[in-house]
């Protein structure tokens, strides 16, 4: 591993007047713009970070409103039609007696989006106030919600498969409805506002207190 | 790195096998039906919503291949001791920056969930196919905790140097 090597002192790229790539984790003289070993663009912070954050922050959330409304999944047994939605689902996965799928299908697509919407505000304020977590906290909690954000995808992958599979003329069919796309795009989006999400400017109040 | 590189060979070969052999089979009385990966991408579109047809084909099938042809282009060259081939940097960035994109690992939990839900209405079967999507997960999932990208990133830049 190669920073498995610690120093005892912590000397910040910024304090030492240069700029480090986030990609690979070269060091360059502050005005370089682009990054010579693997060639992305190079910024000490990222000045526009919080402004895109916020944007697909809240795209996500709107994404997420019809997604929660409108019909997952439309089923057709022997005539009869039945529309389930999100929370829908997991209620009768839950009747079925599957708690443990029906726990899976509530976190992936209830608890880990809104969760995400809350912890993305709250690092995004957190980064322009005062300290309230110290910086590792803060930056665990950011790990997680970069790591987690794709697991959410699971729901429109279940849909597809269902839809694919279930065909079977009149006896049963189903149908994807109309709140999976939504809910691939709230969750595309929070993933994309995640992203840009630049973690140093948590580190800035911290590096300014200890000086 | 040589490990790396015959991890995303292998993993290149399962997955072409994952889409075209039949993934699922569902037997209800006497009606059953086979469906593969490619499916379960076009599901979408029957209904209307080809976008998300696109994006879940680009999310499960088109992203983590062209990912594993990336690491093995950049990553091919330097296990066999050559130098980097050209554009080996772009190509190995570019792999990093789609990483959180290529979600087959996701599918396959997916798939399980969707089992789970249909037990009750049918007997399903698994293909071929699914096997061999459960094996390039795996392999994926060795390869990326087998790679450490900074020593990548040192080595390309050691070698593309010299």
């Amino acid at each position: 591993m190669e920073n498995a090597r610690r120093t005892q002192s912590v000397l910040t790229a910024r304090r030492a007047g240069l700029v480090g790539c986030t990609t690979c984790g070269r060091v360059h003289a502050r005005q370089a713009v682009t990054c010579r070993r693997c060639g992305s663009r190079l910024a000490s912070r990222d000045t526009g970070s919080l402004q895109r954050v916020w944007a697909w922050l809240f795209a996500g959330m709107i994404a997420y409103i019809p997604a929660n409304l409108y019909p997952m999944l439309v089923t057709s047994t022997f005539g009869k039609t039945q529309q389930n939605t999100i929370v829908g689902g997991v209620i009768e996965l839950f009747d079925h007696g599957s708690w443990g799928v029906a726990l899976i299908v509530f976190v992936a697509s209830v608890l880990i989006p809104i969760g995400k919407f809350i912890a993305i505000a709250y690092l995004a304020v957190s980064a322009r106030s005062a300290v309230v977590i110290r910086g590792h906290g803060r930056q665990h909690l950011y790990e997680v919600v970069e790591f987690i954000g794709r697991w959410s995808m699971i729901d429109v992958f279940v849909v597809a498969i269902l839809a694919a599979l279930v065909q079977l003329d009149f006896v049963a069919t189903v149908h994807p409805g109309i709140a999976a796309a939504s809910f691939a795009l709230s969750v595309a989006f929070t993933m994309i506002s995640a992203q840009n999400f630049d973690p140093r400017l948590l580190w800035d109040a911290y590096e300014a207190d200890d000086t | 790195m040589t490990r790396i590189v015959m991890l995303a060979a292998t993993a290149a070969v399962l997955m072409i096998a994952a889409i075209f052999f039949p993934f699922l089979e569902l037997q209800v009385g006497g009606l059953s039906r086979k469906s593969s990966v490619f499916d379960a991408i076009t599901a979408f579109s029957a209904s209307g919503m080809l976008p998300l047809s696109i994006a879940v084909a680009a999310l499960i099938v088109v992203l983590p291949f062209a990912r594993l042809v990336a690491i093995a282009y950049a990553l091919g060259p330097m296990a066999l001791g050559w130098h980097p081939a050209p554009q080996a940097a772009r190509a190995f960035r570019w792999a990093e920056a789609t990483r959180p994109w290529a979600m087959a690992e996701i599918f396959i939990v997916g798939v399980a969930v969707a089992l789970v839900k249909i037990t009750g209405l049918a007997k399903v079967t698994p293909g071929p196919a699914f096997w061999a999507f459960a094996a390039l997960v795996l392999v994926t999932v060795l390869k990326d905790s087998f790679m450490c990208r900074l020593t990548v990133w040192k080595t390309l830049e050691e070698r593309s140097r010299s």
